[in-house]
């Protein structure tokens, strides 16, 4: 064995440290892990190296000469905690003193777990007496992902890049082209053939002006014969041209389309897999305005500029050797303005790039105004604030306006440049061609025919260059599509997922940690429900309810500790599996454009009319739905408009019971209701709750009268348990939120006395 | 059981155990995607009082009675031919032949044309009268021509 630099693929010791830590460590010594960070004790940016073999745990002393080290003893704790963005991982003995602190910004935090991984790792061995194994876990402690040893960064957790566009990722495009090859290729090969046949009628003046006008002019009779052939020969390559183009342009548009669908489904499918946690940070307009236009930009590009400039690169091509068969000199003169164009096209392609990205941001916020306001217009009317929306609605548009006016100052000079050179370069082959055939060295006819070929030649160029903005405008596109479909979800599906045997419903929440950015939302959180049980969480709003929830349906994946059903982590289930065992009900019940019936079994679409008819009795819908002029065929509309709260309410109970869930969360399921229409609701849930295991969050403390625990959240903690007279004999945090309720159902109860008195 | 009408014109519903129900509702439970299915006969506050899951297997006077209780309480025409249409653009003036009868309405926007399923379509009209147009391969060529400017 060699001790000193064993070769762990990513605990190896940065080389900075290397000769520092090599004389630190002792023979037969194995390091584990190695952990750089970078605050001192006073929160300025110092580097210190912490590293953990399979003995002990060595860090730089303060001073930075000498090396403090611990036993790698079940008697000292380290642990890991963060606040405002400075993860802090401590060591402490028995009697809780603090044996040293290393502190770190909140990047680092990934490696700081992975070091407090291997600590414990390494202390079961110890105690079992094996050997340190040498290869640290291959997953990554974040994302739980495989994490080949090879790679640097975690594939999965690594960043979204922020990188311009480059013309590359149309390359990407491929993997959706695919399926087409045979078709693109067919495409080509008439591309091939139609510009070719377009070449013909400008050779063809060669013969007319030499054979047949020339001639003429000097007194000879015109055949008619041969000029008829000629003529023949322009009508039939016309005609060819034209039935070729059309093929072709129908085959490729067509394609095109297709792959524009297949990358608009392909996104779509991939974006509803991702998590909360994706949709949380992102606007709905930018997402809506992604798969919308840019998909349909990606696609416009395929089907019409790209094909243009494919045309337009095999003409320039083939005439270049057309004019070079013909007269090599004159053609070279005639091809000179080439390369600058082409440069031009390059200074302004650097402008044009970082303008449309640009421009896509901008448009994306006119988006985003009108996507924030009109969800939200009843809170826009109801604090008369139209004016003010509409004034951002204005800035956004004049940002808009503002990007695009200094991207078409560089965009408007470039064209007229382009129709200048196209003229210089006539010119030039005027003259030139003038000079030649008055040596003798061209006839009349040579001079034509190139005259013929470069005004579709320079045309062409001028098409061309516009070529740029619009692979610009794709590419940019397609790296915002790619943005998406490379986003990989930070729930990920289990790479072998545990078949899920028939479900009791027991969840154990084991030392649960989860934070937002880089604030804490639950802490060391450990909570035991047996199947079948009813669990009610209280708390203040803030104290973690809700994102508690969020873990248990795996909307979120929690940041430490783990989730268990039935004694199985559930990050090792497939999310299908485990989410078809959870039904969930929503204090807002969100009701999709369809009919009742469609609403009630959309989680289960296969569900017979018998059984969505059984699951509205069981949530006390049948009644108010059959008062419905169609019935269960009723459309309600997006939001449910023309259906009261808590008959959306019990629709969505209906859905949740239609799949017979082991598990049901409820949260806040009746607060957005009244007290009358929420005894209703609560018939209906005690029919859902049974037998199952049930976890209901309620602000009002009487609706979890049938709950067989309460569980009493604070800042991310559980602080009480137990049942509601036990916890009102605490006289702790719920006695608190107990009385305060008491009290207001008291004043309400007052004023309403005082008003029927003062109506009698 | 039984199902009848009383002298003063309301649905009078004898249960099985004889109880006589007066001003009853006969509701349809799926009277788009499946007819004769899922019947409930209603009292006067909106409360169930039986449920059928199918009217196949009633005595046939019954069969009949709810038929005719249920054509009264429901009215959802059924478009059957668009004859004309005022313009191509909404608001417009639509005149259909449906299976009551020709009648006239207008249709204040596309949105108002809603797809139930590939082929059953749901018009609200201005007034917000639906209409059900139940197969669209159904409909003649001339009214499948008009219909297809609005969707």
């Amino acid at each position: 064995m060699t001790p000193l630099t064993p070769s762990l693929p990513r605990s190896v010791v940065p080389d900075a440290w290397l000769s520092v830590v090599n004389g630190a460590l002792l023979a037969q010594e194995n390091v584990l892990a190695c952990l750089e960070v970078d605050l001192d004790a006073s929160l300025r940016f110092r580097k210190n190296l912490l590293i953990l073999t399979d003995q002990r745990l060595l860090a730089r002393s303060d001073d930075e000469k000498s090396w403090q080290d611990w036993p790698l003893d079940p008697r000292l704790t380290l642990s890991l905690s963060d606040h405002a963005g400075v993860a802090q991982l401590s060591l402490q003995d028995e009697q809780g003193h603090a044996l040293g602190q290393w502190r770190m910004t909140l990047g680092l935090q990934a490696g700081a777990s992975r070091l407090l991984a291997q600590w414990r790792e390494g202390l079961l061995r110890r105690e079992r007496g094996e050997a340190a194994a040498s290869a640290p876990d291959s997953a990554c402690p974040v994302c739980h992902q495989p994490w080949p040893a090879d790679e640097e960064e975690c594939p999965s957790c690594a960043r979204e890049e922020l990188t311009p566009a480059s013309t590359w990722t149309l390359f990407k495009l491929w993997r959706f082209a695919k399926p087409y090859q045979g078709q693109l290729l067919a495409g080509f090969l008439l591309t091939l053939a139609a510009t070719a046949a377009t070449l013909v009628p400008p050779y063809l003046t060669m013969p007319l002006m030499d054979e047949v006008l020339i001639p003429y002019q000097n007194g000879q009779a015109i055949d008619p014969a041969v000029v008829g052939l000629y003529l023949l020969g322009l009508l039939g390559s016309a005609l060819l041209a034209w039935g070729l183009g059309w093929i072709k342009t129908y085959i490729l548009a067509l394609v095109s389309e297709r792959i524009g669908a297949d990358l608009r489904t392909t996104t779509y499918e991939h974006l509803l897999r991702l998590s909360l946690e994706y949709f949380g940070g992102r606007r709905t307009g930018d997402l809506m305005a992604r798969i919308g236009s840019e998909t349909d930009r990606i696609n416009v590009f395929l089907s019409l500029h790209l094909l243009d400039f494919a045309t337009d690169v095999l003409m320039i091509a083939m005439t270049a050797v057309i004019l070079f068969t013909i007269n090599p000199t004159l053609a070279l003169v005639t091809l000179l303005p080439l390369p600058v164009i082409g440069w031009l096209i390059h200074i302004v392609r650097e402008r044009l790039r970082t303008g449309f990205e640009k421009i896509d941001r901008v448009w994306a916020e006119v988006t985003n105004v009108l996507a924030d306001t009109i969800p939200g217009i009843r809170v826009v009317k109801a604090f008369a604030q139209e004016d003010r929306e509409a004034q951002r609605f204005r800035d956004a548009n004049a940002h808009n306006l503002q990007v695009n006016d200094r991207l078409n100052r560089v965009w408007s000079l470039f064209s007229p440049t382009v129709t200048l050179l196209t003229e210089i370069g006539l010119l030039v082959v005027w003259a030139f061609g003038i000079w030649q055939v008055s040596k003798n060295e061209i006839t009349v006819g040579v001079l034509t025919a190139f005259l013929a070929y470069i005004g579709r030649f320079y045309t062409r160029l001028d098409s061309m260059s516009r070529i740029v903005s619009h692979t610009q405008k794709a590419a940019s596109g397609a790296k915002r599509i790619f943005e998406i479909l490379d986003h990989v979800s930070s729930v990920p599906e289990a790479a072998q997922p545990q078949p899920l045997p028939p479900v009791k419903g027991h969840i154990r929440l084991h030392e649960l940690g989860f934070r937002y950015g880089n604030r804490a939302v639950i802490r060391q959180l450990s909570l035991d429900i047996a199947p079948g049980e009813m669990i009610g969480l209280v708390g203040h709003s803030g104290s973690g309810k809700s994102t508690l929830v969020n873990l248990i349906c795996r909307f979120y994946d929690p940041s430490e500790g783990r989730i268990e059903l039935d004694g199985v982590d559930i990050r090792q289930l497939a999310l299908r599996d485990y989410r078809g065992q959870i039904g969930l009900v929503l204090q807002e019940p969100f009701l999709f454009f369809g009919t009742i019936a469609d609403n009630i079994a959309y989680g289960k679409p296969d569900a017979t009319r018998a059984e969505i008819v059984a699951a509205a009795r069981a949530a006390h819908a049948h009644e108010f739905i059959l008062r419905m002029p169609q019935g269960y065929d009723s459309l309600v509309g997006e939001r449910g408009q023309g259906l009261s709260g808590g008959e959306r309410q019990r629709i969505s109970i209906a859905r949740a019971l239609l799949i017979n869930p082991r598990i049901l969360i409820m949260d806040e399921a009746t607060s957005a209701v009244d007290t009358e229409t929420e005894k209703e609701i609560q018939r209906a849930l005690d029919n859902l709750v049974r037998g199952r295991t049930t976890i209901a969050i309620a602000h009002r403390l009487s609706t979890l009268r049938k709950a067989n625990r309460l569980v009493v959240m604070d800042k991310g903690e559980v602080v009480e348990q137990g049942g509601h007279e036990e916890l009102l004999a605490l006289r702790g945090t719920y006695w608190r939120l107990h009385e305060a309720q008491q009290r207001h159902a008291q004043a309400q109860g007052d004023v309403l006395a005082e008003e029927s008195s003062d109506a009698a | 059981m039984q199902l009848e009408r009383n002298p003063r014109g309301q649905w009078c519903w004898t249960d099985a155990e004889g109880q006589c129900h007066e001003g009853v509702h006969v509701a349809s439970a799926f009277p788009i995607s499946a007819p004769g299915q899922g019947v409930s006969v209603l009292d006067a506050e909106g409360h169930e009082l039986a449920w059928f899951e199918s009217l196949d297997r009633l005595p046939s006077p019954l069969q009949a009675a709810f038929t005719q209780a249920l054509r009264e309480r429901e009215f959802l025409p059924e478009i059957q031919r668009l004859v004309s249409i005022s313009s191509p653009i909404t608001p417009s003036q639509w005149e259909v032949q449906t299976d009551r009868g020709t009648t006239r309405f207008m249709l204040k926007g596309e949105e108002d044309i809603r797809r139930l399923n590939a082929r059953c379509l749901l018009v609200s009209d201005a007034d917000g009268v639906q209409y059900l147009i139940r197969d669209l391969s159904a409909l003649d060529r001339g009214s499948r021509k008009l219909l297809d400017r609005f969707m």
